[in-house]
């Protein structure tokens, strides 16, 4: 026997597969991804007999189909890769379409064992299963388990690395004599062929299977001639139905009378309703459901975005009659300090109390920020070094750093919603609005999460199972403002005054904008897409259960470390070279360092003097950097989209470029450059008129978001499907800003051509969703 | 009577006459125990009205109405 024993776990989705995945790797587990997809590949180790057993999480599938990436993964795996024992584990509580998968399993000649899992929930129900009629009829040894309480779990594992040793060969339950026959033919051709797994090969040909098809056309013939003379009298030749009905036939005689259901259905054919079926009638409630599902979403967002909790600040503020902005609604120093997670001696207020993301956040930036200024303090001052490790990556790591707390209060919570039930639920009720926007209910999540921040909303996409709508999702992404964006927004209203437009409405305009972009440009991709499938919803709605603490743990705990491990590396290393663009340059005829020691100017433009002594500051002069230079270059680019005209364009050229490393960074430039919200920095940034603001603005809105998210997509994305939208990104911010310009533009300097122009545009859009409605009617027509 | 699943009335129970449809579609319903002969009820359907929720084989399942066409049922009184 081979050194290193390799156990594959193989099972229907919610079955309990990854919870006895955690019970039996614990702290051993790892996941990445499977070559060439984004599907969790888990990896672990079970110690507890002689040998380590290495263990492999397969991803849960119902089936063998060669259709989605799961099943082909599985497949592969299971034929290619040579495991000693596959592990089947089995729904207990449903066994019948849990079997299905089991019969396909039980066709290649992989030793296997079956876990019988939840059998601790079957028996609380009252119901029993007799395994040992359930060995007789399937021919491999079945284990009652219950991997949430740890129940029976050596037994297993000491019965596989049993069978590793003995090995196994395929057998299959289609009884049919003609079918028989033929699959024994075929099954004979594999094995002169020399292939493995002769028999599941045989019967997967028979069904016609794309992927046999395509690797062994030399057998095809066999099954063809054999049509020619045997159609069965309900199927007629359709084969890949016939064997489908002959599993499920299969297994309601030989194996469905092993269960042993206790005398719970009352007289009348009606099944007593089940607590999972009372909640299911409340949530999933012809009225209900939308306001329910709604205040879930509210409180989740609540709980990790807000500033305010529960509006205790803004509703006491209301009752007291104090302007918000007075209101004092702690005034005892030490809460103040402890809730706004500031140490300084500098006398703080507090509008309200934060949210537990926020207070996180808060306290978490405060020890990195602290440990920065420790750093920097022992550190020589002004020199390049101390600037590298400070400003460039200690400040970069920090950026993603930042993130985690709210990213993992987020993932908890839906955690919470998937474990439960719930989240399947949602996709069930919002569905069909989604839909008409090539998009399934599931995708409402990651949007929602994409106002609070794109990363966690980004990695959220791993639950959307088509590729396509993945993409999509993701590509969408920037038309919902995140948190670290509104910075930008508050300083381009205070622009109002000085450019002509209402602040209150320009903040709310670009977040509908926002919106209204995410839905255009939705339907026009409808409308060009010559490829009118839609991915098939025929998914489980799986009983309610409460979450289990061990397997949110664990799911919190691998997301971290994708987290920190890809989106970490892409960060460092994209500051650094931003950090270096923008510290060096050439300055008095020579390529150096621009970070000067200066004396600090009062108003009329004499040295400040302290104690007797000039007082000095470190400057880093930027408008001398090569990127200030790469700043001008690019400048011409923004050209036709108004901001980057005039003096002052190749700063708003750079600052986009730094808003990569995180979105403030683009206010943070644009005042290390004098475009602040000083009433002279107003006044420069309203130079650029109505129509330069919003083309700015909706260029950092549509553009691509940071390091961070870039990291995150590439978790999601394999290849091209990331470079697309990288560019997708790009081009859709280039787009949106040069039309808002010039419009906008034309508005105002002359409206006769401005409104009809805008006017056009919103005809356009309107036209377009009429034709994507009808071709969508036309479409449901002709089924 | 003979309907196909997306005109099922809540409440109503029918028995799988035939499977039709193509390819990927008619392989996932068949996966998921969607085969003539078995025994669906229809639990409810979406605010919306759509997709619907079935029970088959002992557990619940959602789908399309554009799928659930695909489906002919015999419905028992």
């Amino acid at each position: 026997m081979k050194e290193r024993i390799v156990v594959a776990l193989a099972g229907n989705p919610n079955s309990g597969k990854t919870t006895l995945f955690n019970s039996l790797t614990g702290s051993t587990a790892h996941v990445g991804n499977w070559p060439g997809v984004t599907v969790d590949k888990r990896e672990g180790t079970y110690k507890k007999l002689e040998k380590p057993i290495d263990i492999i999480d397969l991803p849960g599938i119902y089936s063998l189909s060669p259709y989605t990436p799961e099943e082909v993964i599985s497949r592969n795996y299971i034929l290619d890769e040579h495991p000693d024992c596959v592990i089947n584990v089995v729904d207990a509580t449903n066994l019948e379409r849990n079997l299905y998968l089991t019969t396909q399993l039980l066709e290649t000649d992989v030793p296997m064992v079956i876990a019988l899992n939840m059998s601790d929930v079957v028996r609380k129900n009252g119901d029993s299963i007799d395994v040992k009629k359930l060995v007789e009829q399937i021919g491999v040894p079945v284990v009652e388990i219950s991997a949430l309480r740890l129940e029976n779990l050596d037994t297993l594992m000491a019965e596989a690395y049993r069978m590793a040793a003995k090995g196994r060969e395929g057998k299959t339950i289609i009884e049919d004599k003609e079918l028989s026959h033929l699959i024994s033919d075929i099954r004979i051709a594999f094995k002169a062929k020399g292939v493995g797994n002769p028999l599941f090969h045989a019967v997967k040909l028979l069904e016609m299977d794309e992927i046999e098809v395509a690797n062994h056309p030399d057998l095809v013939p066999i099954v063809d001639e054999y049509k020619k003379s045997h159609a069965d009298k309900v199927f007629g030749t359709d084969y890949e139905a016939l064997v489908a009905d002959a599993r499920y036939k299969y297994i309601s005689s030989h194996y469905a009378s092993a269960f042993i259901r206790a005398n719970n259905i009352e007289n009348d054919g009606k099944e007593k309703l089940s607590k999972s079926d009372k909640i299911d009638k409340v949530l999933t409630h012809k009225i209900w459901a939308l306001p329910i599902f709604i205040v879930i979403m509210f409180i989740m967002f609540h709980v990790t975005f807000s500033e305010d909790i529960f509006f205790i600040g803004r509703i006491s503020a209301l009752f007291q009659g104090v302007a918000f902005d007075d209101l004092e609604l702690i005034t005892n120093p030490f809460w103040v300090k402890f809730f706004s997670a500031d140490l300084s001696n500098e006398t703080t207020s507090l509008n309200g109390i934060p949210s537990i993301g926020v207070f996180l956040q808060s306290w978490f930036g405060f020890a990195t920020g602290s440990l920065i200024n420790l750093i920097a303090g022992i550190m020589p001052e002004g020199t390049w070094y101390t600037s590298l490790i400070c400003d460039g990556i200690l400040t970069g790591l920090d950026s993603v750093l930042s993130f985690i707390p709210q990213i993992m209060i987020l993932f908890l919570i839906i955690a919470i919603l998937e474990d439960s039930g719930y989240m399947a639920r949602i996709a069930f009720i919002l569905d069909r609005t989604f839909r008409r926007f090539g998009l399934s209910g599931k995708a409402f999540i990651p949007m929602l999460t994409g106002f609070g921040c794109s990363v966690p909303a980004i990695m959220a996409t791993r639950t959307l199972e088509d590729e396509k709508e993945k993409n999509l999702t993701i590509r969408l992404m920037t038309c919902f403002s995140c948190g670290a964006k509104a910075p930008i927004w508050a300083l381009l209203a205070a622009v109002g005054a000085y450019a002509g437009f209402e602040a209150g409405f320009f903040v709310f305009s670009i977040y509908l904008i926002g919106i209204i972009a995410a839905i255009i440009y939705a339907l026009f991709l409808k409308l060009f897409s010559k490829d009118t499938y839609v991915s098939p919803f025929i998914m489980e709605l799986p009983t309610y259960h409460l979450p289990q603490f061990r397997n949110l743990m664990a799911h919190l705990w691998e997301k971290l470390k994708h987290y920190v491990i890809k989106a970490g590396t892409i960060i460092a290393a994209s500051t650094v070279v931003i950090w270096f663009l923008k510290s060096f340059g050439v300055e008095d005829g020579k390529f150096q360092f621009l970070m000067f020691n200066e004396e600090v100017l009062d108003e009329l433009g004499n040295p400040v003097i302290e104690g007797g002594e000039v007082v000095t500051e470190w400057v880093l002069h930027i408008d001398k950097s090569l990127l200030s230079y790469i700043g001008r270059g690019l400048s011409y680019l923004y050209y036709p989209l108004g901001w980057g005209m005039g003096n002052d364009g190749w700063k708003y050229t750079v600052s986009t470029f730094t808003g990569l490393i995180a979105k403030e960074d683009v206010i943070a430039t644009m005042a290390e450059l004098g475009l602040d919200d000083s009433e002279e920095g107003l006044a420069l940034i309203g130079a650029l008129k109505v129509e330069g603001v919003y083309a700015f603005a909706l260029y950092n809105l549509f553009t691509i978001p940071c390091f961070a998210a870039i990291g995150a997509a590439h978790g999601e994305q394999k290849g091209k499907a990331f470079w697309i939208t990288l560019s997708w990104w790009f081009l859709m911010s280039y787009v949106a800003s040069l039309v808002c310009y010039w419009i906008l533009h034309f508005c105002r300097t002359l409206p006769g051509l401005g409104y009809p122009l805008l006017a056009l545009l919103i005809a356009l859009v309107v036209f377009a969703g009429i034709i994507v409605a009808r071709r969508h009617k036309k479409a449901n027509l002709s089924l | 009577m003979r309907k196909t699943l997306d005109q099922l009335v809540k409440g109503e129970t029918g028995l799988i006459i035939s499977v039709t449809g193509e390819g990927r579609i008619r392989r996932r319903l068949f996966d998921m125990g969607i085969t003539p002969g078995a025994e669906v009820y229809l639990r409810k359907k979406a605010p919306l009205g759509d997709p619907i929720e079935i029970t088959i084989r002992g557990y619940e399942l959602s789908l399309r109405k554009d799928e659930a066409k695909f489906v002919e049922v015999e419905v028992k009184s």
